[in-house]
């Protein structure tokens, strides 16, 4: 792998760009392979980068039926924080946003992470305390997050209306170190390093079925071909359910349509991201000037990456009261992701009922943000056995009653 | 935007004037029962790609709930039916195996 540089960057000025290379190969499918992942989208390229970088296994398949990234990890609003409330979550998703503060030097690959800071407003009174709470929370588990009044909101964002007539900006949740990243480029940098540690990264390779033997798997079939593997972590958002169906166990999940959309670029008004759950939308401002908003998911199981367009209808009604400078702006494209929704809106991350079989699933609307904690803590699941990030996030909570709700946190997309 | 029938009150109208109450004929668990007859029922999900029975209620009409059949791959509405039975009728089932020959019945339902 050629280093990026600004000295191959002078390089390749001088001779017409010839020498750029591709980023990683396109492999062919070997006939077996210690670990399988199923899933190219940031958490499997994610969990396949650890399990090279910390723990040395490297004889390692990443298989996508699509192309890289083009499930939700490229279709996101790549809003990243961590002020959640369950100690769990707090571990997880801080090791993930501190592991995205270093993510474009450990990859050689810029990310274009963007501490910008992240404001979820408060606008009833019901959030206010469920905000301070947070705060609370955020600062016994060494989060820093702070509440502040709405006067510190409008001096963030001047174009915010913060006395609307139904749901007045009370305060907010603000997190400084948290922003956005350039969503594409976290599954091709991460597919890069991949590659370069020797590992393959298969495209339009769809797994159809999942082989096993005496209750272990022994390997996946897939329109490749028939593919063996000693272990095999299921890394496939909204088609988690429908994986486990081919190993023949079931999960607590359900794939819904979360819906999200641009405006046509224009100056930059707004350098943080604000979430505002109570009306379920939520906005930032690209690198290119687009209004990147977002939204509630659909209520209807949907595996078809489009949502109903009433849904959008509502978000944007939302957000003007909040935002009136956006009932000017042209809205650009619109599109749908399938995510994976927990009832405590939590993810999974654990072994399953099949011996060698691991899940990584569950991050519903909001698993952008987790990518980097959540491969780092699945590849430590699969190459010893257990995790300390992922001890609470294992399928027996649901047997044993032990929820890790988030629902307040998470209640909105994001 | 999908077009609903409701069979209670014989209106037909679009998405908005429903909800939508996820996966339909559930067999309920009560005192007495496994843990994993109650993890069954409370969390495990069928959630097919596909075929898929569920739960619909009219709540800005009649407010009433009922049953509806939908393919989750193409958003295709098979029919409604009531929510007073276990199973979704014939007449449902004919119209699915008419659209997918070689479709069969997942656990759940
Ligand atoms: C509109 C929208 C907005 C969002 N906004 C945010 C946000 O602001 N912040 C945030 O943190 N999160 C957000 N999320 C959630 C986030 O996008 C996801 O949680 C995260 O990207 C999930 O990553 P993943 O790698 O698990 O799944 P994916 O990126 O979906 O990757 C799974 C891959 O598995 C592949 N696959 C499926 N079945 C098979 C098979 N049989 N064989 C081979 N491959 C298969 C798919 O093609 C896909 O590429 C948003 C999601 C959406 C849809
Ligand atoms: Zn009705």
């Amino acid at each position: 792998m050629k280093k990026y540089s600004v000295f191959a960057v002078a390089r390749e000025a001088m001779r017409h760009h010839t020498g750029w290379t591709r980023a990683w190969r396109d492999a062919a499918p070997k006939k077996k392979y210690d670990v399988i992942i199923i899933g190219a989208g940031g958490h499997g390229l994610a969990t396949a980068y650890y399990l090279g970088k910390n723990f040395g296994i490297t004889n390692v398949a990443i298989l996508e039926k699509g192309w890289l990234g083009g499930g939700n990890t490229g279709r996101n609003t790549t809003i990243i924080r961590s002020n959640y409330l369950q100690d769990p979550s707090a571990a997880i998703y801080e090791k993930s946003r501190s592991l995205y503060e270093t993510m474009s030097q450990d990859l050689n690959y810029n990310v274009m992470f963007s501490p910008r800071g992240v404001i979820m407003l408060a606008q009833t009174e019901h959030e206010v305390r469920g905000y301070k709470r947070t705060a609370h929370a955020n600062n016994l588990q060494g989060v820093s997050t702070e509440f502040i009044g709405p006067e510190k909101v409008k001096q963030l964002v001047p174009i915010i209306n913060i006395d609307g007539p139904r749901y007045p900006v009370l305060g907010g949740l603000w997190q400084a170190r948290g922003g956005t990243a350039r969503h594409d480029a976290v599954a091709w940098g991460y597919a890069r390093a991949c590659s370069d540690m020797g590992m393959d990264v298969i495209q339009k390779c769809e797994v159809t079925g999942i082989r096993q033997s005496g209750g272990k798997v022994t390997g996946v079939s897939t329109n490749k071909g028939d593919i063996d593997c000693d272990k095999l972590g299921m890394v496939v958002a909204g088609h988690s359910g429908h994986l486990a169906d081919m190993a023949g166990f079931r999960l607590p999940i359900e794939s819904v349509s979360l819906q999200a959309l641009v405006s046509e670029p224009i100056k930059p008004c707004m350098d943080v991201v604000v979430m505002a759950n109570t009306v379920h939308g939520y906005m930032s401002q690209s690198d290119k000037g687009e209004m990147v908003i977002g939204g509630g998911t659909d209520g209807y199981n949907n595996y078809t990456q489009r949502g109903s367009f009433h849904h959008i209808e509502e978000t944007v009604r939302a957000l003007i009261e909040t935002f009136p400078m956006v009932s000017r702006l042209k809205m650009l494209r619109q599109w749908g992701g399938i995510v994976d929704v927990t009832g405590d809106r939590s993810p999974i991350l654990s072994k399953t009922p099949v011996e060698g079989v691991f899940v990584n699933c569950g991050w519903g609307t909001g698993g952008f943000k987790a990518i980097p904690g959540s491969g780092w803590a699945m590849a430590e699941l699969m190459a010893k056995g257990r995790s300390p990030l992922t001890d609470a996030f294992g399928l027996n909570r649901f047997v044993e009653g032990r929820f890790i709700d988030e629902s307040v946190a998470a209640g909105v997309a994001h | 935007m999908l077009t609903i029938h409701c069979p209670n009150c014989g209106i037909t109208a679009e998405e908005t004037e429903f909800h939508a109450g996820g996966e339909a004929h559930l067999k309920r668990f009560g005192p007495g029962s496994s843990d994993a007859e109650f993890e069954s029922y409370l969390f495990m999900r069928d959630n097919p790609k596909g075929v898929h029975f569920e739960r619909w209620r009219h709540n800005n009409g009649c407010g009433k709930w009922f049953h509806v059949a939908r393919d989750t791959t193409t958003l295709e509405v098979f029919g409604s039916y009531s929510a007073q039975t276990t199973e979704p009728p014939q007449d449902i089932l004919d119209v699915i195996t008419d659209r997918h020959p070689d479709w069969t019945q997942g656990r759940n339902a």
